[in-house]
């Protein structure tokens, strides 16, 4: 399934609540996450975020499930939410 | 109305077949579709179940946890269609029979995230049985049973049960756990039961070795910010998928009742709205079932990514 026809179909579990101003607050929050990894996410169109590194790359992705598998992917190593270095930098 | 869907899982041998067959003799069990999933070329399980008839469905050659989840759709809008058309009798109910080998979360993951299936049926609960006998010696069968929402300990005529029961208790104390001699279980209990309470559950967190899958239990005084939780949690499946066996909460996101959260490793259901809480106790409770998680990790990640969301 094409990440547009995903997107139609399936809201992702944990964005069934709150609405845009729910989807405002989560993009801001990852990006803070994401910073630490060199990251960054951009909302396109309110409808998925464009995911990019600083060597240019990117990567469309629909929902928080496929997002951290791209970073992972974009980063080169595990995001790990428990790992302490991230904790302190949040 | 959504039709129940329940799965039968757990290892080789530990009595699926057995359960099912006679589970499928008691009178509440008629209107019963049965799907059966065979490892292998021949399926061999599916002429031991008694009623075998147009309601019985084998998908053969294969796990269905892997290559066959598509036949699985199919197979459930298949019989859809044709109970639609009177060309088999009408069921309220579907039973999956899994491998023994097999993963429950992509199973569940196709039920949850199917639309068509979605659409029709609803998982009612994952049952898994446990041999008494050979308890949890293999990866598949604590993942089996770290998935369940009923456990059934069976042959507990042929061995002693209680150091399985004691391990099924420490792994998965949310599920509610019978035992069974040759597949003799009420329907009403593995069917009909809500989620237990995770507030009445009783947690013990000292692991005997480091690796093993235990269950650990988050309380927060506070309610939660779902947003942040939400991109935590994600994030949390993603980077330990294969240690995160299973999550459940009863959590205070701030509304009038809690939120019902229940994950099998990487899939979760979507979140239900209760209508209020049971009691005065409106403390969020998380259920982890997994290896090499800390609660005072949890607690300090979770903490950092709430505060990090509102400041």
């Amino acid at each position: 399934m094409c990440v547009l026809c995903n997107v139609l179909v399936n809201e992702h579990w944990a964005e069934q609540q709150g609405g845009r101003r729910a989807r405002v607050m989560r993009v801001r929050l990852v990006n803070r996450v994401l910073a630490f990894y060199g990251l960054r996410l951009d909302d396109w169109s309110g409808r998925v975020w464009v995911l990019r590194d600083r060597k240019g790359r990117s990567a469309v992705v629909s929902d928080l499930g496929s997002l951290w598998a791209e970073a992972e992917r974009l980063a080169g190593r595990p995001l790990d939410p428990l790992d302490p270095e991230l904790v302190a930098a949040l | 109305m959504k039709v129940p869907v329940a799965l039968v899982t757990g290892f080789l041998g530990s009595g699926k077949t057995t359960l099912v067959s006679r589970l499928l003799q008691h009178p509440d069990m008629g209107e019963t579709a049965v799907i059966v999933n065979e490892l292998g070329e021949v399926g061999i399980d599916h002429h031991l179940l008694r009623r075998v008839d147009e309601r019985t469905v084998l998908l053969p050659s294969g796990c269905l946890c892997c290559a066959l989840r598509g036949d699985l759709a199919d197979e459930l809008r298949d019989l859809k269609a044709r109970s639609d058309a009177a060309e088999i009798p009408a069921f309220r109910r579907v039973v999956v029979e899994t491998t023994g080998l097999a993963n429950p979360a992509p199973i569940v993951s196709t039920l949850l995230s199917e639309p068509l299936v979605k659409h029709h049926y609803r998982l009612e609960a994952v049952v898994t049985t446990v041999d008494a006998q050979h308890g949890l010696r293999h990866d598949e069968s604590v993942q089996q049973a770290a998935a369940a929402d009923r456990l059934v300990v069976t042959k507990t005529d042929m061995a002693d049960p209680t150091a399985v029961i004691a391990r099924l208790r420490r792994l998965n104390p949310g599920a509610t756990l019978v035992e069974a001699v040759f597949g003799d279980v009420d329907p009403a209990v593995l069917f009909d039961g809500g989620a237990r309470d995770p507030r009445d559950l009783d947690f013990d967190e000292s692991p005997e070795h480091a690796h093993e899958v235990r269950a650990l239990c988050v309380t927060f005084d506070e309610p939660l910010d779902w947003t942040a939780f939400g991109v935590w949690l994600t994030m949390l499946l993603q980077a330990r998928g294969e240690d995160v066996l299973r999550v459940k909460g009863l959590l205070d996101v701030g509304a009038e009742g809690p939120l019902l959260l229940n994950g099998v490793q990487h899939v979760v259901h979507p979140p239900e709205h209760l209508p209020g809480w049971p009691d005065e106790d409106r403390r969020s409770r998380l259920v982890f079932i997994g290896r090499g998680l800390e609660r005072e990790a949890i607690e300090a990640s979770l903490a950092a990514f709430a505060g990090s969301g509102r400041a």
